[in-house]
């Protein structure tokens, strides 16, 4: 049933509105020319530079070194020299390749192994009463502020005694201790606002804790378990830092990694450079456009991250 | 089989090894409270549950921050007591001290820059049709999902330079060349910190999606009869603006803002990727990370990282404060 179905139809005019009136109709202030010119040249702003990136990265060496890549749009025979050759070097020659598989083997266990583990502690600390559970739970909030930066030190020096330095564990590792305060955080918030009365119930049917937590609170939670999980695929797919520290440039390095040699190499064109680069965000921005509604939800959840 | 297929088994068996461990490490840790007696499983229940995850804190937070706080009072190679001195070396040195001016510049503009931006762009996106709307909203946030190194390579590239007489391949320069002007190296020129702003652009222009859907949603959240008795009362738009949204979203902005402000007291990839510091752009997270991996001054570097942590501590106590409140009104 709509919702306009309860409005008594007053005009003719009226009757005719199919759909729930939204902020926009209500708000009478619509867009002039100012707004429009304003929000234009933004989008101008913030788009040209990735549009360039990417009409690049099909450009031949001398061309891309001699000519902007505005001048594809005047000088049509620019465009029949397109070419994919670009990446294939950056992917094959300059090992791109590898490190956009390394990449996967980082992101996909230090996207999932955090999340396993907040969802027990979040589930904890919602639905089971314990000795300090308030104050866990407010030094996990003060320590969403905290730069990783702490870790390096210490940890580079253990994991260089353990002989761990460069290996894929290293890396899930300080990714699943960086992430897990966000993760209860968010986690926990939604977990509060799950009804209590379909946990008593499973209760009372005998349901363990155990049993509630994985056939119940894990599939009612999954906006928030999206949500997360989209936010540290994102950011462990564009780290850089923790990358650089723990695994460093070698077998193992992933595609930021990879990306930062692929620019300190000399009489190297910008049309490999722009292909290496737009390799890296292929994965993310693919990501970002399909989730994008979860991954909104998931930074209104829990904006605040150290 | 070719190299590539080996390297894609590996990661594949290591993503399988490292997921099924974390699964089995829970099972485990079931089956362990089930075989305790009645009461006592309830009791321990809870621990065990977020057993784990406190240990990835303590192992890669907490116990950390201690050893980086010893480590500031030692050498840089962490065998001698030297008491304050990789602080009063750090702060004595003139460059040091640029680089924290530099950060603090930092802190100064990007913060409230990202919210003017993301407000405006917030608010102007509102009165388009719901088309245009999401269509110029899908633009600015699309940074959001790119890397800082992919936002300093997209960069790096429109601020190209290339000695005059040659042609431009810069977007920048090629407008200024355009014009009769001379090429500009934008990143070399430190004067004013003019090359510093040309820095911040690149993380503004990443950031300021974020801004602007926190605080887009949160002026669609602003009560339209608000908006409405303003207007009757012959409130002009920029008075409803100021006078009645801009209060009512009061929060959201300051969460933005505190959130930008810890990004940008940490920044690094694009510094560290555009100009590793030179020109007198250096900021606190560059010098660090030049400090510990290049040339492995673990105590100058802990010490840097300890006044980092006293910085945030002012944020840490308001995020708490914060919260408290929050759980108390709910």
């Amino acid at each position: 049933m709509s919702s306009t179905a309860q409005v008594p139809p007053v005009t003719a005019t009226e009757t005719k509105q199919k759909r729930k009136a939204t902020h926009f109709d209500a708000n009478p202030a619509k867009a002039g020319w100012a707004t429009k010119l304003v929000l234009t040249v933004l989008c101008l702003a913030w788009f040209i530079p990735v549009l360039g990136t990417f009409i690049t990265s099909f450009r031949p060496l001398e061309q891309a070194e001699s000519s902007g890549w505005w001048q594809v749009f005047t000088q049509p025979s620019y465009i029949k020299d397109f070419t994919l050759e670009n990446y294939h070097e950056a992917l094959v020659g300059k090992g791109m390749g590898d490190a956009f598989i390394n990449s996967f083997a980082i992101v996909l266990p230090a996207t999932f192994i955090p999340i396993l583990i907040a969802a027990f502690a979040a589930y904890a600390f919602t639905f089971m009463e314990f000795w300090g559970r308030d104050f866990l739970f407010l030094a996990i909030v003060s320590l969403l502020v905290v730069p990783n930066y702490v870790a390096f030190v210490p940890l580079s020096k253990i994991y260089g005694n353990l002989g761990m330095s460069g290996t894929f564990p290293a890396v899930w590792l300080a990714h699943i201790g960086f992430g897990m305060s966000l993760a209860i955080y968010i986690l926990r918030n939604y977990m509060a606002t799950l009804p209590r009365t379909v946990i008593e119930s499973a209760k009372i049917d005998g349901a363990s804790h155990y049993q509630t937590f994985f056939r119940l609170i894990l599939p009612m939670s999954v906006p928030a378990l999206a949500a997360f999980a989209i936010f540290q695929f994102l950011w462990v797919w564009n780290d850089l830092l923790v990358a650089l520290v723990f695994i460093g440039p070698g077998e193992n390095e992933p595609v930021t990694v990879a990306l930062t040699h692929l620019k300190g190499q000399l009489g190297q064109g910008w049309n490999l450079t722009t292909a290496g680069g737009f390799f890296t965000m292929i994965v993310p921005i693919a990501v970002f456009l399909a989730l994008q509604r979860f991954f909104v939800r998931g930074l209104t959840a829990g904006a605040v991250k150290g | 089989m070719t190299d590539i297929t080996i390297k894609l088994i590996n990661a594949v068996l290591a993503v399988v090894a490292g997921i099924g461990i974390a699964l089995a490490l829970y099972w485990v840790l079931n089956k362990l409270a089930e075989l305790l007696p009645g009461r006592n499983e309830d009791r321990i229940k809870p621990y065990l549950y977020i057993l784990p995850a406190y240990l990835a804190i303590t192992v890669y937070l907490i116990w950390p921050t201690i050893q980086s706080v010893i480590a500031s009072f030692q050498n840089d190679i962490g065998t001698e007591w030297v008491g304050t001195d990789n602080y009063t070396k750090l702060l004595s040195d003139p460059a040091f001290r640029s680089t924290i001016y530099n950060t603090f510049l930092w802190m100064l503009v990007v913060p409230a820059a990202c919210i003017v931006i993301g407000l405006a762009v917030a608010t102007l996106a509102d009165r388009l049709s719901p088309r245009g709307e999401k269509f110029s909203k899908t633009i600015i946030f699309l940074p959001m999902a790119i890397s800082a190194i992919g936002a300093a390579t997209v960069w790096n590239f429109v601020y190209e330079t290339r000695p005059e007489g040659q042609p431009q391949i810069g977007l920048l320069n090629a407008i200024v060349t355009a014009f009769g002007h001379a090429p500009v190296a934008w990143l070399e020129q430190s004067q004013l910190h003019f090359n510093s702003f040309m820095l911040m652009v690149v993380l503004l222009w990443a950031q300021v999606g974020f801004s602007m859907v926190l605080l887009s949603s949160a002026v669609k959240g602003v009560p339209v009869d608000t908006l409405e008795a303003a207007r009757i009362d012959g409130a002009n738009e920029w008075q409803i603006f100021f006078r009645v949204v801009i209060p009512q979203i009061k929060g959201t902005i300051i969460t933005v803002f505190i959130t930008v402000l810890i990004t940008v007291m940490k920044i690094f990839d694009i510094i560290y990727v555009m100009t590793n510091g030179n020109f007198n752009t250096n900021v606190v997270g560059n010098e660090f990370y030049n400090q510990f991996s290049t040339y492995f001054n673990n105590g100058t570097a802990s010490a840097i990282v300890v006044m980092l942590m006293i910085a945030v501590i002012p944020i840490m106590i308001y995020q708490v404060r914060h919260f408290k409140a929050e759980e108390a009104a709910a």
